[in-house]
């Protein structure tokens, strides 16, 4: 799980272009839209892109994307749950 | 009364001029490198530039290079931007294109594809500096001062704006090109150059 959260983080600063981020700087557990990272609804769409085009893994409904974009750790968690 | 241009500035050949004048030169050759050495020397403090294609980022930086000169006591709404160039966003369309070329490994990128429309860069700018008034851009073959002079001159008279941005942004596979100015009606001044199709001529081929 560790190790997949800190490859999360880093295709995370180069799909969105966070970059003047650094992997350290990102708390798995901070969430990654409103006072966390301040993501906006295109990172959104950007992160669904990122799980079918990395993980192999659509979303079906969108309503539970709330709960898989909560944060970095709520993400691999969701990846390792689901991946092909 | 022909209104007077208060700044204006260039982008070219990895340096930016104001009002004629050397601002900043950045020793990297290429635009990606030059926009990031050029955001960290203006310093905004504004993270979602790194989000930008880079023609945003390009028209972006010229107001930052001119916002000095914005006027603060205006309305939001007495400020408009009306741009223009001749390659539309053509750069960032051929990156979109690549993302959808291949069926096998078909990913459009929203971050990308958002940036496929040029007046997407004039919301851009108006956003950064809360500008609401008359918002246009346009695509024209080459620099063409004659109808943007013209037009912001008229939205002036016709007191539907007090203040504008306005000028020329275009990024194409072979560079880049950025001639944007500020003016402010009401401000005359025989030591600055007029708001006049000729004049906008002569400012744009200056550097």
């Amino acid at each position: 799980m560790e190790e997949l959260i800190e490859q999360l983080k880093q295709q995370i600063i180069e799909q969105l272009n966070l970059e003047d981020l650094e992997p350290e700087d990102i708390d798995p557990e901070e969430p990654l839209f409103g006072n966390g990272l301040g993501l906006d609804s295109i990172d959104a769409l950007e992160l669904i892109v990122l799980l079918e085009k990395q993980y192999g893994i659509k979303i079906e409904n969108p309503k539970d994307g709330q709960k898989i974009f909560f944060s970095v750790k709520s993400m691999a968690e969701f990846i390792t749950e689901h991946k092909k | 009364m022909t209104p007077v241009i208060e700044t204006y500035c260039h982008l070219r050949n990895n340096r930016i001029f104001r009002d004629g004048k050397l601002l900043f030169e950045s020793p990297d050759t290429n635009l990606k490198d030059f926009l990031k050495s050029a955001y960290k020397f203006l310093n905004p403090g504004y993270a979602k530039f790194y989000k930008m294609d880079e023609l945003s980022k390009l028209g972006f930086l010229a107001a930052e290079v001119l916002s000095p000169a914005f006027d603060k006591e205006l309305r939001p709404e007495e400020t408009g931007v009306i741009l223009s160039n001749t390659h539309s966003t053509w750069v960032t369309d051929l990156r979109h294109q690549q993302t959808i070329s291949d069926t096998e490994n078909f990913f459009p990128s929203p971050a990308i594809f958002v940036y496929t429309l040029p007046n997407i860069m004039t919301g851009e700018i108006s956003i950064r500096h809360r500008f609401r008034g008359e918002n246009a851009f346009f695509i024209f073959e080459k620099f063409n001062p004659e109808l943007i002079t013209d037009y912001i001159n008229r939205l002036i008279m016709s007191k539907k704006i007090k203040a504008c941005l306005g000028g020329y942004v275009d990024r194409s596979t072979d560079g880049y090109d950025v001639f944007v100015y500020y003016l402010r009606s009401g401000k005359n001044s025989t030591q600055k150059p007029k708001h006049t199709a000729a004049g906008m001529w002569k400012l744009y081929e200056i550097i």
